[in-house]
């Protein structure tokens, strides 16, 4: 997974019942110039054009975290 | 191709309750058709029955052939039909498309959801499954969740406001409060909306339909047999049904939805009409975004452009062209596999002349349209009363 911007975001407050304990969190469509993809979001809350840098998969969900100016 | 008209109507109230169970709505709302066009039920040749997901709701199966029976329409094929929130909009397309092509004369379709006897975490989580499981959901994404990132978007890309979307709210529950079949009649300001409780930023509460049971029907027919039913045919003027990617991220412009687009396209062509034509329309409304969304798409303003529109009055009851006199999903409830068929129901009620002090002025032409997932299955239907 390469690093890559924010197209779009939404910080959910009304999950479904598998993740009812992770709300409210950040999830983000992350455009990574081949492809889109739809993550989590950790740390800081990011906005549409933010810089992300990828940082795991868990359970094959991609996380991603700011990019340090 | 020969033409169809819509000959009975046949709503039950949508709601929460907690008394009635799946079938007893979706015979109800038969029922009500079938008197409606004093149709007997072996005069009926097929039954479509709508429904997104009963077997997770309510754990029953096999839906169509049992909610015949209760008709008492039997031996006959009876087939349900999928296609997430446009569920009873795909059983009224293809019941259109085998009246049309001569294969049958008179049909039943129906739509029906039992929804309220979930909590709501697990509703969303039934809800995710009209959506990409693999990816998007597997996140953490709900319906919410994907409309409010659309609405981010064209928020950013147009600069579509906060209260534009708010102002979709404000007008439905208006309308909703005056329908006494709709789930939440009462009426809502804009700063009630603004300070809702969030449910995936930037949408509140006030922003999302409701989950709601319910259930609607109508009879259609060919054209020449019209005349044995009713004395107030509405005709099929243009129909189409499309589809498109499921996942959000796999979209090229998540400002548009390509399928309603296309499919309102196809529509305007068969019935010789464009979007300037349409007097009224009962839209899709599961997020206020979808709302702004669709009269974009429609071609009822230009791309962009939908956020001035809905906040200039222009689809007020008493606007140039109202859209939603019912309520739509926010206001009279959104039983999902229903909503297809009971927005037929609304659009051939104001065409009759039936919607009492929700009347539109203008009532000669109208549209509904329906939406499945993040706009993965789109069913546009143009009726008129000639």
């Amino acid at each position: 997974m390469k690093n890559g911007t924010v197209y779009t975001e939404t910080v959910v407050w009304s999950p479904p019942e598998r993740y009812v304990n992770d709300a409210p969190y950040q999830i983000a469509i992350v455009d990574l110039g081949d492809k889109r993809v739809t993550g989590r979001v950790l740390g800081d809350r990011v906005a549409i054009g933010d810089a992300v840098e990828f940082v795991e998969l868990r359970d094959e969900v991609p996380y991603f975290r700011r990019s340090a100016a | 191709m020969r033409r169809v008209a819509v000959v009975g109507i046949g709503k039950t109230a949508f709601g929460a309750f907690p008394g009635r169970d799946l079938r007893s709505l979706a015979v109800e709302a038969g029922q009500k058709a079938m008197k409606d066009a004093s149709l007997k039920p072996d005069q009926a040749e097929a039954f479509y029955l709508g429904n997104f997901a009963g077997p997770s709701f309510v754990g029953q199966n096999h839906l169509a052939p049992y909610v015949a029976a209760g008709l008492g329409i039997s031996g006959v094929p009876a087939t349900r039909f999928e296609a997430a929130c446009a569920s009873s909009g795909a059983a009224f397309f293809h019941a259109w498309s085998a009246v049309a092509a001569g294969i049958y004369e008179v049909v039943v379709v129906g739509g029906v959801e039992k929804m309220t006897s979930q909590p709501t975490p697990r509703v969303a989580e039934i809800l995710a499954g009209a959506g990409d499981m693999s990816g998007e959901m597997r996140a953490g994404a709900t319906f919410p969740a994907l409309f409010a990132m659309i609405a981010r978007r064209h928020m950013y890309q147009y600069g579509t406001t906060r209260e534009q979307l708010a102002a979709v709210s404000v007008k439905n529950h208006a309308n909703g409060a005056k329908n006494p079949l709709a789930h939440m009649r009462k009426v809502v300001t804009l700063e009630q909306v603004l300070a809702g409780k969030p449910v995936a930023e930037p949408l509140t509460v006030y922003d999302c339909s409701l989950v709601s049971d319910g259930a609607a029907a109508v009879v259609i027919c060919a054209e020449e047999r019209a005349a044995e039913f009713t004395a107030k045919p509405v005709m099929v003027l243009g129909i189409s049904q499309t589809s498109d990617r499921v996942a959000l991220d796999e979209k090229v412009d998540i400002t548009t939805l390509e399928a309603v687009r296309t499919s309102a396209e196809k529509a305007y062509r068969m019935a010789g009409v464009s979007a300037a034509d349409i007097q009224f329309a009962e839209l899709h409304d599961c997020f206020t975004i979808a709302e702004i969304l669709a009269c974009e798409d429609l071609g009822f303003t230009p791309k962009g452009e939908g956020g001035p529109y809905v906040q200039s009055g222009a689809t007020c009851l008493r606007g140039e062209r109202p859209v939603n006199a019912s309520g739509g999903l926010k206001a009279k409830g959104h039983p999902v596999g229903a909503t297809g068929v009971g927005q037929i129901c609304d659009v051939a009620m104001q065409i009759r002349g039936e919607a009492g002090e929700l009347q539109v002025a203008r009532n000669q032409i109208g549209l509904a349209q329906n939406l499945g997932g993040s706009g993965a299955t789109s069913v546009v239907t143009i009726l008129g009363a000639k």
